[in-house]
């Protein structure tokens, strides 16, 4: 009964693959299984593309008023023109004005197709300040009214379109701001709570119980409403991220705190404490590896609440106001019944955000679970 | 028990007593006070006072005591003789204002939380039990659906569909002819058209979170080995998931109560302005517009108040619910 | 279920349950496992098998094929199981579906199981009075109070210090042993005729074992049940079975009376297993044999012999190729090509 008996365990080659794969190359490998956190992640991605180059994605001026194209439902996009095929393209609008109701109606001008070309020159836009430039990723030629409006237009001939993208720079980068104002508090004071513990735990706690005991948009509300209508529309921008921060901030001090409650009992930091580690290399080189993948699931999961946040005091007018363009700022359009029943395309920027809500929840439910080591 | 109860409400005072000093120090952070929202309001109707009645106005209303002066005044006529002070805007007194509102959205919130757990409950039972079978995938998209869908969007899409499509008057309990008439059969289903569209918004929004946890807690409970036992004692599986597991899994539910309130507080509250109801929402707001100080501060007091009982509520509740807590 | 028809009706007067070639599969992404690979025993009214293995050898999922509780990720099982309790009707337990009203019924009243875990085995917010009554307000048709009457009896069979007050206590209130009787309480309350116990001291101290031993002991003469006892434990095995079959991979190796067992083993496995019990006063100061290797991977398990990688007495070319016969010695089956060999060593002993 020797060693020698031992039956060679036959250890393929995807086996040892696995066995030698670094943690994060495991953790995209469970993650690459989940199929809708994938796409989520592209979505995420392209979204985050035309939000930096907004100019360049939108087809037209956020702020360019178009008088004799208000309210223009979204422009058809073809395929065919009398039986043949030409390709991707829109017919002019033509406006008439119901001489009894005065309301605005359009009917496609099916004469001529209008081909949607790409990298087309229209209006002109300062590349981040490097070089002066006229070209925008699609659009149509021909007149000043050849448009083409994927979601339509405003009350005021805006395209929608274009007002949207420029929007998810707001918007996103809220979320995202309003995350990093949150994690640096919640990652402070849940990692000081939960590694010293004792009172200075109690205290935080009782803080983050208070926080969350009073109801989150009222407080939102309250808060929001001190700041003064006349403020520069960027530094309403921050504060409002940091408002939304300000709440956010227990929930991702609360996953820490846990994190660093469940570590600190684990036997490999008893283990590295024995063998006589300090304290910051346990913390950095024990602790915070193994926490790391949480933490970024856990942020992930927050940036939502931030853009749902924002969203929604904008969208009562107590967050950023127009002339800055968030998708909450461009729901106001869409308060009253009447523009809705009448412009329904006006709701588009709630699509932007039901969608990147649900982009963001999938993308951290699929890293929590390939970050989960005992996971499938 | 008594005991446990007794020591959680003696908790609860101080951090009311702290919540409502963080109230009115928010309402008074803006710059300037309700005068000078009320001045800046005066210029755009064209009509214009002097400084001096400017000055006599603030010296009249207390506004140029210092903050805690201000406080204390507030916060001590509410203790002793339950006087929430004076709304400057409405020219009324704060309570004459809010019970109505209050009352309302308390039987809007409950009525939806009612709904909400009527919905998520068996949902989430059927979910776990039948994981991954088609219905499960369709609710978990709503799930999911619900849960990235701000209220006030649902709001207003429910709205425009009853609008365009059913040919519906929303907005408001009440359409106008019965605004002011004596209750009667008409008034009753007026206010049942109309109370659908907030019930459906306030209960399909906390429902699609709440399917989510369900089915996980379920799931978690499903595999346990005491669910084996329970099988093993012949009994069928209706009865065994509804007499044990689910049992287990509404705890977490209870312990969110609590939770519930507050965040139903706070879909209330956009909702209602979305949908014209007389909530405390569209007060709320414009209070803290015009700088209406006692009224808002009031507001977010009250409010608070109810989260705090609220939680209470579910602590015993999940003592009552979980031997394991009750004995501990 | 294919062959239902295969099973025996006409079983001996003594049997209460037979097992003629189980199969339970698991279809997983990785592969197949054959948790269950043609399992055949039998149990006599009255009589303690003892069910001997390691971890993964399918002892605990072969008596899930008999209560019809298979996880749900389980494919149909297959073999014949046909079982005959004290009222005398025959059930064919393997065409019985799991929810069935047939089934539902032999399960709690005729059929009592007890589980490893008696810590999470029992409803955490149920008092353990409630969860027996709701088993004999099933089974037997009693009133609430008489259902009650009924736990309290029972409690006190189980010998459970103050029945009539722990009877409303909270499985967590009770100690780990007081738990477990309160499981084999809930587990007897109808008088089955069959008690699968799966592994149900395993969990516990040494003291508390030897005492729940004795009481199952106590319990299976007074009310003349069969007892199946599910264990990995030699030990435990002698002191309570008549009967013992021990099980490798999915398959039983050897079965045979006790005494068979421990002083004629015919399969290497069994002798092996054996051979690695430390015994007080014998072989001081020397290391203990241990079984060389480690149970194979369920998803490739070894052709012909699944023991012969591990067998010291394996003959390359027979044992690595041939899936060995079950050989019967009189009251004794053991499946291993050389089982003839033990026997005539045996004899030259003698």
């Amino acid at each position: 009964m020797t060693e020698q008996t031992l039956a060679a365990e036959p250890i393929n080659a995807k086996k040892e693959d696995l066995y030698s794969a670094k943690p994060w190359q495991l953790i995209w490998r469970r993650f690459s299984k989940h199929i809708l956190a994938v796409i989520s992640l592209w979505f995420l991605l392209i979204l985050a593309f035309c939000a930096i180059f907004a100019e360049f994605v939108a087809p037209y001026e956020p702020f360019k008023v178009e008088r004799l194209r208000t309210m223009a439902p979204p422009t058809g996009i073809h395929l065919f023109h009398e039986g043949q095929f030409v390709g991707p393209f829109v017919y002019a609008m033509e406006r008439t004005r119901d001489p009894e109701t005065t309301r605005v109606s359009y009917e496609p001008d099916t004469s001529e197709p209008l081909p949607i070309r790409l990298f087309v020159a229209s209006s002109d836009y300062s590349f981040f300040g490097l070089f002066k430039t006229d070209i925008h990723l699609f659009g149509v030629e021909g007149g000043r009214r050849d448009q083409i409006n994927l979601m339509g237009t405003d009350d005021l001939g805006r395209d929608v379109f274009s007002r949207l993208i420029h929007g998810a720079r707001v918007s996103l980068s809220a979320g995202l701001v309003g995350v990093a104002f949150a994690f640096v508090l919640g990652l402070t004071l849940g990692s000081i709570s939960g590694y010293f513990g004792g009172w200075i735990d109690g205290a935080i706690q009782r803080l983050m119980e208070l926080i969350r005991s009073i109801p989150t948009i009222p407080l939102w509300m309250g808060l929001a409403a001190a700041l003064p209508v006349v403020w520069d529309p960027l530094i309403v921008y921050v504060l409002i991220t940091f408002i939304l921060a300000l709440i956010g901030w227990t929930y991702l001090a609360r996953v820490v705190r846990g994190q660093f409650l469940a570590l600190r009992n684990e036997d490999y930091v008893l283990a590295a404490r024995l063998s006589g580690a300090s304290e910051y290399r346990i913390i950095t080189k024990h602790m915070l590896p193994s926490m790391t993948s949480y933490i970024i699931a856990a942020l992930t999961l927050a940036v939502p609440e931030m853009i749902l946040g924002e969203t929604a005091l904008s969208f009562l007018g107590l967050g950023l106001r127009p002339p800055v363009v968030s998708w909450g700022v461009l729901l106001q359009d869409a308060q009253n019944l009447r523009s809705i029943s009448l412009a329904p395309w006006l709701l588009a920027p709630g699509g932007a955000v039901v969608l990147t809500v649900l982009a963001f929840n999938f993308l951290g439910d699929g890293l929590r679970d390939a970050a989960d080591p005992y996971g499938q | 028990m008594v005991a446990f109860i007794l020591r959680r409400l003696l908790l609860a005072i101080p951090m009311l007593l702290f919540i409502s000093f963080i109230s009115f120090v928010i309402i008074q952070l803006p710059p300037g006070d309700y005068v000078t929202a009320y001045v800046a309001q005066l210029r755009q109707g064209g009509e214009y006072i002097s400084a001096v009645q400017e000055a006599a106005m603030r010296e009249r209303l207390g506004l140029n005591d210092p903050m805690l002066v201000q406080y204390w005044r507030w916060i001590t006529a509410i203790i002793f003789r339950g006087d929430f002070g004076y709304s400057l805007d409405w020219n009324a007194p704060v309570s004459s204002l809010i019970w109505d509102r209050l009352a309302i959205t308390l039987a809007l919130s409950t009525a939806s939380l009612i709904i909400t757990w009527l919905i998520a409950i068996p949902v989430g039972v059927y979910s776990a039990t039948r994981q991954y079978s088609v219905l499960d995938y369709v609710f978990t998209v709503f799930g999911f659906l619900g849960k990235g869908t701000p209220d006030f969007l649902l709001a207003l899409i429910l709205m425009w569909i009853a609008f365009v499509y059913m040919q519906l008057d929303v907005g408001g309990l009440f359409s106008s002819q019965y605004q002011n008439a004596p209750w009667s059969w008409g008034k009753l289903i007026d206010l049942l058209q109309h109370l659908w569209i907030p019930l459906v918004v306030l209960g399909t929004g906390g429902a699609a979170g709440l399917i989510r946890v369900m089915r996980a807690n379920m799931l978690d409970e499903l595999g346990k080995p005491y669910v084996e036992t329970a099988y093993a004692q012949g009994l069928s599986e209706r009865q065994v998931v509804w007499g044990y597991p689910v049992r287990v899994a509404l705890n977490p539910f209870i312990s969110t109560v609590g939770w519930a309130l507050p965040a139903l507080f706070s879909g209330d509250v956009i909702t209602a302005i979305v949908l014209n109801l007389p909530t405390t929402g569209p007060l709320l707001l414009q209070a803290l517009k015009m700088q209406d100080m006692y009224l808002a501060g009031s507001f977010i007091l009250i409010l608070s108040v109810f989260t705090v009982i609220g939680t209470l509520i579910s602590d015993i509740l999940l003592a009552w619910f979980d031997p394991r807590i009750r004995y501990a | 279920m294919g062959n239902k028809t295969m099973t025996n009706q006409n079983m001996p007067p003594e049997r209460l349950l037979e097992l003629d070639d189980v199969h339970v599969h698991f279809p997983l992404r990785e592969g197949l496992v054959k948790a269950v690979n043609g399992v055949s025993y039998h149990v006599n009214k009255g009589e303690v098998l003892g069910i001997v293995g390691e971890s993964g050898s399918g002892k605990s999922i072969t008596a899930r094929a008999i209560m019809r509780l298979l996880p749900k990720r389980a494919a149909a099982p297959e073999g014949g199981i046909t079982f005959r309790p004290r009222n005398g009707e025959t059930y064919e337990l393997s065409a019985l579906g799991r929810n069935s009203r047939a089934m539902r019924q032999v399960r709690g009243q005729h059929i009592g199981m007890i589980f490893q875990e008696p810590m999470t085995a029992l409803s955490p917010v149920h008092t353990i009075g409630a969860q027996i009554m709701r088993t004999v307000q099933l089974h037997m048709g009693l009133n609430r109070k008489a259902a009650r009457e009924r736990a309290i009896e029972l409690l006190a069979k189980v010998q459970m210090p103050r029945p009539n007050q722990l009877v409303d206590a909270f499985p967590h209130q009770l100690s780990g042993g007081m738990r477990q009787r309160a499981m084999i309480a809930l587990a007897i309350s109808c008088n089955p005729s069959l008690l699968i116990a799966d592994e149900p001291t395993t969990a516990l101290d040494v003291t508390t074992e030897a005492q729940i031993l004795e009481l199952l002991k106590e319990l299976q003469s007074e009310m003349g049940m069969a007892i199946i006892f599910i264990t990995h434990n030699f030990g435990v095995v002698a002191d309570i079975a008549d009967r013992v079959s021990v099980m490798y991979l999915g398959k039983i190796v050897e079965t045979a009376t006790v005494d068979d067992i421990f002083y004629a083993a015919k399969h290497p496995y069994t002798q092996a297993l054996l051979r690695s019990i430390p015994r007080l006063g014998v072989d001081q100061g020397r290391r203990l044999p241990t079984i060389p290797g480690m149970v194979p991977d369920p998803f490739s398990v070894p052709p012909g012999c699944a023991f012969n990688p591990r067998c010291t007495h394996a003959v390359a070319g027979i044992c690595d190729t041939q899936v060995p016969p079950e050989k019967i010695f009189g009251s004794q089956m053991s499946r291993c090509h050389f089982a003839d060999q033990f026997v005539a060593a045996e004899a030259a002993h003698v």
